[in-house]
């Protein structure tokens, strides 16, 4: 985007204007302010809320860290049964915490135990003390309660503001937040997050889309938040209309709840006309506000880890990965109240990159998500996810974006077959071409994964087809 | 001087050749030549026929992956020696065969044979200056 000028509405504040504004700002760090405002005028505003917390030297941010995580062991063991009880099993005391790599001596939490613990069996406050009470989609089983204290609250809503700064929100923005209201924490977390920014919030939750493209057209919000899918629907159904989001003043959008991928990226960039970036987050963390990608890089989820801490882990042997390696991601909670969790294991894949990105933020930064551990197998040893499988067929031209990958053993080999739909792009008269296809999946595969595989090619449609979650795996193994 | 060939892509499951050639004769076209080549996972079906638009409609609306390919009907003589003297022809000035098959029918006293090459306009010239016959797509789709 870029070449589409858009009015960018009253100019953001600067950043002393913002020690007005319930920002606590260490005077330390006054001469960093003076630098940037004077560095910065009559440029881009760098859009870091918090300066102090979200640019703190690794260091400063790990003493933090453990400072908060010997707390939060302290507060559970003493509060919560359930991790008293974890925690005398594995034979940790609280004050056994001494630096954060003693982290790998505490227990994962898992979904299960949230479950057995049904519903406020979690709670490290009384209920006097909570003032919300949120639940997952429970999508995959019985939703789960999560809860707030008003402290939490105040937390969430400093996260969603940084969140929707970092994607390029101010003061004097239009926020149309069409993520959903009610139980679930996407729709309130970004509404007191943009309250808390300054910016006007339109609370239009999802459905009644083509009332929401008369909202876009006659409101003029200048921010869009709400899933990826959601973003693409309104394109189409606003095209439908004959809308043209060229003209609207749509400057950012903020897109998550749901994995998504840069093709996607590019496609609601080019039709809605605005800067999009992923946000991450999970209700049983504190919901949205985990993580964002800022707009200037646009690589990477910056996650707050000064209330996260963020570990990745081997989803089978629960060894944390070399650095920069994907795997699994587990999150302690460093400030939650009502509801702290240790080393939650999100199911989710991705990678930390620790390196200094271009915004200014000294945080950790998480790979756009890769897929999810339920997902995984492991073949002949080698943990294989479908998402890099994706991935590397995508990259093959002309290939369709549908497969199926079917285990199974012969003796006492895992055998992997990936089978890929045929369509007229790839298609050739002549079977030395077709096997050069299949046969160049293989190899790529290979590289990539040192795993042989047999790719297989299928009629169009011969894949199965389903409204949500595509079945991508067939585990035929008897083990 | 060219002749459409359709292609389908068929997975080496029972009944898929049946599929085809029933989605065809329910539309009332009429199959003039075909060859089927086959691996051990897919077959690659392919077609002469008299509606060559007709049949690329029916089939890709019932979800085959259809190609189109441009191929030389030859017109051989129908005797010991007539399709080597072709490929002869073929052979001398360098010019490959990806595949061929013989047409069911006949023309007169002679035999059809479809030919694809990777260099199709060369092939075309060389036979007809070597006198060899070759038909135009309508005739053969009349045959």
């Amino acid at each position: 985007m870029g070449e589409k000028a858009k009015g960018r509405g009253p100019l953001p504040p600067t950043l002393p204007s913002m020690l007005h504004h319930h920002i606590p700002i260490d005077p330390r760090f006054a001469f960093v302010i003076i630098f940037l405002n004077v560095y910065q005028k009559g440029t881009v505003f760098p859009m870091i809320r918090d300066v102090e917390n979200e640019t703190l030297p690794r260091e400063d941010l790990e003493a933090l860290q453990l400072r908060r995580l010997q707390a939060v062991v302290e507060r559970v063991y003493h509060l919560v049964p359930f991790y008293r009880r974890r925690l005398d099993e594995a034979g940790v005391k609280p004050g056994d915490v001494r630096t954060l790599e003693d982290l790998r001596r505490l227990p994962f939490t898992v979904k299960q135990d949230l479950r057995d613990n049904y519903p406020f069996g979690m709670f490290a406050t009384p209920m006097s003390q909570i003032v919300r009470i949120h639940a997952s989609s429970g999508t995959t089983g019985k939703s789960t309660p999560v809860a707030y204290t008003q402290r939490d609250l105040e937390t969430w809503s400093e996260l969603m503001a940084r969140t929707l700064a970092a994607g390029g929100t101010h003061r004097g923005d239009i926020v149309h937040n069409a993520y959903g209201y009610g139980l679930f924490t996407g729709g309130l977390g970004f509404h007191y997050g943009a309250e808390r920014l300054g910016a006007a919030v339109i609370p239009v939750s999802g459905g009644q889309t083509r009332r929401q493209i008369m909202l876009l057209q006659d409101f003029a919000p200048t921010v869009l938040t709400c899933t990826p899918s959601f973003a693409l629907y309104l394109a189409e159904v606003g095209q439908e209309m004959g809308v043209d989001f060229q003209k609207l003043p749509l400057r950012v959008g903020i897109f998550g709840a749901e994995p998504w991928t840069e093709a996607m990226r590019s496609e609601i960039e080019n039709r809605l006309g605005l800067d999009a970036v992923d946000i991450y987050g999970l209700s049983e963390i504190i919901g949205p506000g985990v993580s964002v990608e800022c707009v200037e890089g646009k690589k990477g989820l910056h996650i707050f880890e000064d209330h996260f801490l963020p570990e990745i882990i081997d989803p089978a042997t629960l060894e944390p990965v070399p650095p920069g390696e994907m795997g699994e991601l587990v999150i302690t909670t460093l400030t939650k109240e009502a509801m702290p969790l240790l080393r939650y294991r999100t199911r989710d894949i991705t990678s930390l990159d620790y390196a200094p990105c271009r915004c200014g933020r000294t945080l950790a930064r998480m790979h756009r998500l890769r897929g999810r551990s339920d997902d995984m197998l492991i073949i002949r040893g080698v943990n294989v996810f479908p998402s890099q499988i994706e991935a590397v067929l995508l990259e093959t031209p002309g290939v369709a974006p549908h497969y199926q990958l079917i285990v199974d053993r012969e003796g006492q080999l895992d055998t992997l077959e990936i089978q890929v739909e045929v369509d007229e792009a790839t298609f050739s008269d002549e079977v030395k071409q077709l096997q050069a296809l299949a046969k160049n999946i293989e190899r790529q595969i290979k590289d990539y994964f040192t795993v042989s595989v047999k790719v297989r090619l299928v009629e169009p449609r011969s894949l199965p087809r389903s409204e949500g979650k595509a079945k991508r795996v067939i585990d035929r193994r008897q083990l | 001087m060219k002749v459409e060939q359709i292609s389908v892509f068929l997975e080496n499951k029972a009944g898929r050749l049946a599929e085809v050639t029933r989605i065809l004769g329910e539309a009332g076209i009429n199959i003039r030549a075909l060859s089927l080549a086959d691996t051990t996972d897919f077959g690659i079906l392919r077609l002469i026929v008299d509606q060559y638009d007709r049949a690329r409609e029916v089939l890709k609306e019932k979800g085959f992956t259809v190609g189109k390919t441009e191929v030389v009907a030859v017109e051989v003589p129908d005797r010991p020696g007539g399709l080597a003297l072709v490929l002869q022809i073929l052979a001398r000035a360098g010019i490959n065969v990806e595949y061929m098959y013989a047409f069911v029918q006949h023309s007169g006293k002679n035999a059809v044979i479809i030919f694809r090459f990777d260099n199709l306009e060369d092939a075309i010239s060389l036979l007809q200056k070597e006198g060899i016959h070759i038909y135009k797509g309508e005739e053969v789709y009349r045959l």
